[in-house]
């Protein structure tokens, strides 16, 4: 059974529609990767999984063990984190909040979660700086494991390697391929069709034609040369 | 006569020491919330609110109403809700929406002042809630209570939900997918923000409100790194100035409200010069 199911889903806002009839399932331990143009839809589609905003019409639904609330998010930087005064600590912790219902304060079972994922992502001697002094890449990481310690199935990553420099893009990389190569399923948003066709197994493209299978079939298919023909000129 | 002395006897006076009181507790509420507003930009709208709540309060005294707290506590925590939610997808954007509300009330305010006033003061009545003047140094043992009630609600309120309402500033949508319920938060910062403002007029009158709010979370903004440090700080830092406010007014004869902004504006420069020190 699936993790994700996304049947018959049409996506848009303020009543415009941008994309329809979109099927497709995600399996436990899969890496997907969501590819298309700017304004194809990727960020609503995402948003859309998250329950952030609802469907124009058909369904997104879990499984597999998997509660919508299980999905652990990295989101893109918002302006109001870029001066934000708290540790590594704090946000890490923030992400076992879910967990917490309307208990006020963190277990020590959720305070052992955070340090463990601090040390899972490498950035133990971060834990009490300032995150706004971090580089972009040590707040990628920041975030990641605040994502992980909302999930032990799904990470859902909205383009998790903009504004980093191409060192610390692939490590960002590598380090999501462990957490799948762990056993978390992934789900990713990018424009680096580098990378998907590296890391992922199956590939969803959206647009004026809509793909989804796995890697190979991707690469087969119309859209796939398409796609990967004009990257290369 | 020593300063202490001079102090002793001003202490022997009730409504002095009513002051004293309701002027921490109104500084220690509008300080823990300003961490989480001047960081979710809505840095302004706690001056929107207090004009809003300035036109309620003319419209309660020109509609003779015994207790305006029953008509100008409801009409702030309604425009106060109005404003949060309208930050998001609104037609007119919050700034303009804060703006425009603003004005609004403290026309229609004034306005409803001067036609149907009573008093045969009126710019010094206008005057008084506009800066706060005197109505501090002029409270009922009642109305101290209801502030003291209504802090320890604030409070109690802020510290029970702490986690939250940093989750919740720092990353809404993260917040919203893993399952905390954001709009709700919002809609109690929205109501005691609110309530923070109706009983701050009486300190320093509603124009000079959103300096209590923001100032000391930005002083301490300026030195501290960690969210959990930055309220702390502010809550102390708003309450000593507070009180250093209120002393230096009642010895040397300085309106209350002005007093505590300048204090608090001192203390802001003061931390500037920390934080630039310490980088």
């Amino acid at each position: 059974m699936a993790q994700l199911s996304v049947n018959n889903l049409s996506l848009g806002y303020d009543g415009k529609e941008i994309l329809n009839g979109l099927s497709f399932q995600v399996t436990a331990g899969s890496y997907l990767c969501i590819l298309g143009e700017n304004g194809s839809g990727k960020s609503t589609l995402m948003r859309t999984i998250l329950g952030l905003q609802s469907p124009l019409s058909g369904e997104v639904s879990t499984g597999d063990g998997l509660i919508q609330n299980e999905i652990g998010y990295l989101p893109q930087q918002t302006a109001v984190q870029k001066d934000f005064p708290a540790t590594v600590w704090e946000i890490v912790l923030s992400g076992c909040q879910g967990r917490c219902g309307l208990r006020p304060f963190y277990r020590r079972e959720e305070k052992q979660l955070a340090a463990e994922n601090i040390r899972r992502m490498g950035i133990t001697e971060l834990r009490n700086r300032c995150y706004r002094e971090l580089s972009g890449g040590q707040q990628q990481r920041v975030l990641l494991a605040r994502a992980l310690c909302a999930t032990r199935k799904m990470l859902l990553l909205d383009e998790p390697v903009s504004g980093l420099d191409p060192k610390v893009t692939g490590e960002m990389y590598r380090l999501i391929d462990t957490l799948n190569k762990d056993g978390i399923t992934v789900i990713m948003i990018s424009h680096d069709m580098e990378a998907a066709l590296r890391y992922a197994t199956h590939i969803l493209h959206i647009g004026k034609t809509v793909f989804f299978g796995t890697k190979q079939q991707y690469l087969e298919s119309s859209a796939g040369k398409a796609f990967t023909g004009k990257e290369e000129m | 006569m020593s300063l202490m002395d001079n102090l002793k006897m001003y202490f022997q006076y009730p409504f002095v020491r009513y002051a004293m009181i309701v002027g921490i507790l109104i500084a220690l509420c509008s300080s823990l919330l300003g961490v989480t507003l001047v960081l979710k930009r809505f840095s302004f709208i706690g001056d929107g609110l207090s004009h809003v709540a300035f036109g309620a309060m003319a419209v309660a005294g020109v509609t003779g109403l015994s207790n305006e707290m029953i008509l100008v506590m409801p009409v702030t925590i309604l425009c106060a809700v109005l404003l949060l939610r309208s930050g998001q997808n609104a037609k007119i954007k919050g700034d303009a929406a804060v703006a425009m509300i603003s004005v609004g009330a403290l026309a229609v305010g004034y306005m409803l002042m001067n036609l149907f006033s009573t008093s045969s003061n009126i710019s010094a009545d206008v005057c008084s809630t506009l800066f706060g003047a005197t109505s501090i140094l002029t409270l009922t043992l009642t109305e101290v209570w209801v502030c003291a009630v209504l802090s320890v609600i604030v409070a109690a309120a802020f510290l029970f939900f702490y986690n939250k309402i940093f989750c919740v500033t720092f990353d809404e949508n993260f917040a919203r997918a893993t399952g905390i319920k954001a709009d709700v938060y919002n809609l109690l910062v929205a109501i005691i923000i609110a309530v923070i403002i109706v009983l701050a007029m009486n300190l320093v009158g509603s124009l000079l409100i959103s300096a209590l709010i923001i100032f000391p979370a930005l002083s301490s903004m300026r030195v501290y790194k960690s969210f959990r440090a930055v309220t702390i700080c502010s809550a102390c830092l708003s309450v000593f100035c507070t009180a250093v406010g209120i002393l230096i007014s009642i010895l040397s004869g300085t309106p209350v409200g002005s007093t505590i902004v300048a204090i608090d504006m001192a203390a802001f420069i003061i931390f500037s010069l920390a934080g630039a020190v310490r980088r």
